[in-house]
């Protein structure tokens, strides 16, 4: 053992960004830059829910999401306000993207070519990841099959053209967010990047000496949460079976393609909304989680703001982030030692048993088929929403601690929330409106033949089977629209409904309060003359289903009936549904700030088909003075965040049904 | 949600007649209700749907197969076809009950493409409920209210066996989803539920050799068991993939083949006789017992009642004999 352990040169640190995006691409671009002047070293990309899933911001789906969780960006020249006077031949720019993800690379090729950059110059990220999007995000819009072919395109056109760029970035974020166990995590994460490589090594522009370099290619996105000893091993376990997949799945053997890269947005699950402030401290333990142990380091990272489960953060909460980070990588003295568990038994254990779990759990995917399979089957959907009723009950029971919402729950006033909804960042209403004079006006001022002749390429190779990209970079430049491309995608793949896994879940164990409801519920029912019905609705864009999910299996357990169709709905189709099925109570879950359009869309809808007196219920994330509002409107209850009990919103439920039926 | 009370009959009445879609979902609330006032309103409902004249001819299809062979899919692909030719459409889809808390997650299975609803698509589902009354009764009215409404009348229920019997008493074509795969058929033929269906499909034919062999093999078990009479329909066992909208003319070909040829040969017509006559008896006998059914006859005397003629809903008549059986019940 050497006297001095320090490495004999500090590591650089990783790549500090935040998710960010809103409002429209020239209000984005200000924040871009004044990010990037507080020492952000790279972009994260944020679009709105309408870009995300391929309609223009003047779509009918679209109404009240334009600009709320991301920036709208519906042809080239919102892509170049947004890269305004930011150099793109020396950004590296991530971008969440997914459905539409060849689309947005494509403006942002045509962008980079405006400046006068060449592609091969760029460097990036493109989320590109669709199981996910199936299994828990919800921004998908067609088939499987179709959707896989395309995240193909994206990577065999960037391996050619564009050789820094990251083609597709495998999410287990998201499915941690959707409940997934450690060991969840590495196997489906594993099992979407086989689904992948698979689609892309029976390609024939894909030669077979490159299969190696695009298995260097493939990076992943980790969620961190707060057990961070594990998230730790997680992490070691990851980069241990991807080495290891490389080697016999792929028989790759250079060392340097089959590092495990991986990027990291820490845990927004369990960022509570009572005493919000404690979430600060939460945020710097799961950052150290994915960057202590340097032989799995993270390469780039993301942190929330404290306030995520309360709103929007504004610029001063993303600065606090941003601050965390650099505390960690140029204060403290992480970076200045080689990995700091070798040789601890412990780590390297429980590593171990990480490792081998995922290993058979990966099997057991691969066996029935791969991922895709695993999809339309529900099987991985389903073990996500098992595993998060699990944890659910876990913290309704106490047997989990989360500080300050189930445990040391007292708590003074807190300076930081005193000012009520100031201290979270609201879009201006007019954004949307501005967004789409914008695009009206972008629209005529474009040559229509130029750009319906581009949309016939990109039909043409959709059904040659060429790559979408070079045809979807020529309709950048020719004006096509966001809502065009994924329209002609649409007419020719068709549209995807997701299994929604809830049918068939195991539910939760029964515990006092759950059977006390459930003798309520067949009381209830007896006064009702039938079972009570509910519709478990999620109007708009936003495909964060979880809440909905969860929902959905305690109404069943504790003796209701439910109707769950799946997210994606407009309120039009939620309110036949809610007059087609008969159903007593009507739940609506929105986590994407539109909440205000469409919960008062859909109470209007129910009062013109004579359903006034069906009760309403919203759940999201919902500020004070918005849920205030939609009191008055009459919705009969709110639920945000904070409300984790769900045996005591199924209590609630019974008295509004009782209530409505007298 | 509902005006109850005196005249909700009769606007029931009307709103069905006019095709009204709040009047059809206060129609399928009110028949499941188990209240006794809303049972009798229930019962008046049925019996003046029974005796109007309808300007259209219903025709009734069940849906059924094991889980997971797509007959959601399916269903959503006939349903597209069918609602281009301007066809009404009404569906029941029966999913299963939590035995444990009597819950139910509905809705799931039925993924509709969008705007099916809006655009003329009248979706109803429900839960099997083993603990208030059977399946057939929920399924039974809903049924009548719907046929009064729409010309098709489509009701999916998972295939567990028993089920299969019921649905194939209120449809007049049974559907049978399969699933591409080894070692089904002969699960089918264990359950016996290869006599009953009227259609075989086996979705899925993207899998295309397996698919093959499990037409295959569902074809020669069928050869051993059809019926030797030579009139009688030979149920065809088709390939269809619902999610490359492929063989799904040919599956409604076949349908309302099998609809025109029953109705030519009386045969349908015999069979919706005998289909209300078993949920009669199976519906009596659920509730007295074979005891009780045979202190008014038995199964012979209540296809006889049943005869009578008379404008009188099913599910009246169902209830008089109820009465009398528990009339002869009573001791003295």
């Amino acid at each position: 053992m050497p006297n001095n352990p320090k490495l004999e040169q500090a590591d650089r640190p990783w790549m500090i960004r935040t998710y960010s995006g809103h409002s429209s691409a020239q209000a984005s671009n200000a924040l871009y830059r004044a990010n990037l002047a507080s020492g952000q070293t790279g972009l994260s990309v944020a679009f709105d829910l309408p870009t995300q899933t391929g309609y223009d911001s003047d779509h009918a789906l679209a109404r009240g999401e334009v600009g709320k969780v991301g920036v709208p960006i519906c042809h080239i020249d919102d892509m170049a306000t947004l890269f305004d006077q930011i150099p793109l031949d020396r950004m590296n720019t991530s971008m969440t993207i997914n459905a539409t993800a060849a689309w947005l690379l494509g403006l942002y090729v045509a962008a980079a070519e405006r400046q006068g950059v060449n592609p091969d110059q760029l460097q990036g990220t493109t989320q590109n990841d669709i199981i996910k999007e199936y299994l828990s995000r919800g921004t998908y819009v067609f088939p499987p099959e179709a959707s896989i072919r395309m995240t193909s395109d994206v990577v065999a056109y960037t391996v050619a053209k564009i050789p820094k760029w990251n083609p597709i970035n495998i999410c287990s974020y998201h499915l941690q967010e959707a409940g997934a166990t450690p060991v969840q995590e590495i196997a489906f994460a594993m099992a979407n990047a086989v689904a992948v490589l698979d689609a892309v090594r029976v390609r024939d522009d894909v030669p077979e000496e490159t299969l190696g370099r695009v298995f260097g290619r493939i990076s992943f996105f980790l969620n961190a949460g707060i057990r961070f000893v594990e998230e730790t091993c997680k992490c070691r376990a990851m980069t241990a079976l991807w080495s290891e997949i490389g080697r016999e799945r792929y028989g790759i053997d250079d060392a340097r393609m089959l590092r495990f890269r991986y990027g990291v947005q820490v845990n927004s699950l369990g960022l509570s909304e009572a005493q919000p402030e404690n979430n600060i401290v939460r945020i710097a333990l799961e950052a150290l989680g994915v960057t202590l142990s340097r032989d799995a380091r993270t390469r780039s990272l993301q942190l929330p703001a404290w306030n995520e489960a309360l709103g929007l953060p504004r610029p001063w909460d993303q600065q606090l982030s941003l601050r965390t980070q650099q505390i960690l990588a140029y204060e403290t003295d992480l970076l200045e030692y080689p990995d700091l568990f070798e040789g601890s038994h412990v780590v390297e254990a429980l590593s171990e048993q990480l490792l081998s779990d995922a290993r058979s759990e990966l099997q057991k995917v691969l066996e029935m088929g791969g991922a895709v399979s695993a999809v339309e089957n529900a099987y991985m959907k389903q073990a996500l929403v098992e595993s998060h009723t699990l944890r659910i009950q876990a913290i309704e029971r106490g047997e989990q601690t989360v500080v300050g919402v189930n445990r040391f729950e007292e708590s003074t006033e807190s300076p930081l929330t005193a000012e009520g909804d100031a201290s979270i960042l609201k879009v201006d209403d007019s954004a949307e409106r501005d967004q789409v004079e914008r695009l009206l006006a972008f629209r005529g001022a474009r040559n229509d033949g130029d750009a319906k002749a581009a949309l016939q390429g990109v039909e043409d190779c959709l059904k040659n089977g060429d790559n979408i990209m070079p045809a979807s970079i020529r309709a950048a430049h020719a004006g096509v629209t966001t809502g065009e491309w994924a329209d002609t995608l649409r007419r020719v793949f068709g549209e995807y409904r997701a299994p929604t896994g809830v049918g068939s879940a195991r539910g939760t164990l029964s515990s006092e309060g759950t059977e006390a409801v459930r003798i309520r519920v067949d009381a209830l029912s007896e006064t009702l003359g039938r079972r009570p019905k509910i519709l478990v609705g999620k109007p708009g864009l936003d495909g964060h289903s979880n809440g909905a999910e969860q929902i959905a299996v305690k109404a069943r357990d504790v003796g209701m009936e439910v109707v769950y169709d799946g997210i994606r709905l407009t309120p039009e189709e939620i309110v036949q549904s809610a007059r087609d099925e008969g159903v007593h109570v009507v739940g609506l879950s929105i986590l994407s700030g539109s909440h205000s359009v469409l919960v008062r869309d859909v109470l209007e809808r129910l009062t013109k088909e004579g359903l006034g007196d069906v009760p309403v219920i919203v759940g999201g994330i919902i500020p004070d003075d918005d849920a205030a509002a939609l009191r008055a409107a009459g919705v009969a209850r709110i639920y945000t965040p904070k409300d984790f009990d769900l045996t005591r919103i199924m209590g609630d439920l019974v008295d509004i049904v009782g209530e409505a039926a007298q | 949600m509902s005006s109850r009370g005196p005249g909700q009959v009769e606007r029931l009445l009307e709103g069905l007649a006019a095709g009204d879609r709040t009047a059809i979902a206060e129609a399928l609330n009110l028949v499941d209700d188990r209240r006794s006032e809303q049972r009798h309103a229930a019962l008046e409902l049925l019996d003046g749907l029974a005796s109007r004249p309808l300007p259209h001819a219903p025709y009734r299809v069940g849906i059924t197969g094991a889980p997971g062979a797509g007959k959601s899919s399916l269903l959503n692909a006939l349903v597209e076809k069918l609602r281009d030719s301007g066809a009404g459409i009404g569906i029941i889809a029966v999913d299963p009950s939590s035995q444990r808390s009597g819950g139910a997650l509905l809705g799931d299975r039925m993924r509709l493409s969008g705007g099916a609803r809006e655009s003329g698509v009248f979706l109803r589902s429900m839960a099997a409920r083993d603990r208030l009354g059977g399946l057939a009764d929920a399924t039974q009215a809903g049924a009548a209210v719907l046929s009064s409404v729409f010309e098709w009348v489509f009701i999916e229920t998972v295939g567990i066996g028993q089920s299969e019997c019921e649905v194939a008493q209120l449809v007049d074509t049974l559907v049978f989803v399969a699933q591409p795969g080894a070692g089904d058929t002969l699960q089918f033929m264990k359950a016996g539920i290869l006599e009953l269906p009227d259609i075989f499909v086996v979705n899925k034919a993207d899998t295309g050799p397996v698919a093959e062999r499990t037409r295959g093999e569902l074809e020669s078990t069928l050869g051993l068991t059809a019926s030797p009479e030579p009139a009688a329909w030979r149920p065809p066992v088709l390939l269809a993939s619902a999610q490359d909208r492929q063989g799904i003319d040919t599956l409604l070909d076949a349908m309302t083949e099998h609809r025109d040829q029953g109705l030519q040969s009386g045969r349908l017509e015999a069979r919706r006789r005998s289909g209300e006559q078993a949920f009669a008896v199976d519906s009596l006998a659920r509730r007295y017992g074979e005891y009780g059914l045979e202190r008014i006859g038995g199964a012979q005397a209540v296809a006889q009642r049943l005869a009578e003629p008379g404008p009188r809903s099913i599910f009246a008549a169902v209830l008089e004999l109820g009465h009398e059986i528990e009339r002869g019940l009573e001791p003295g």
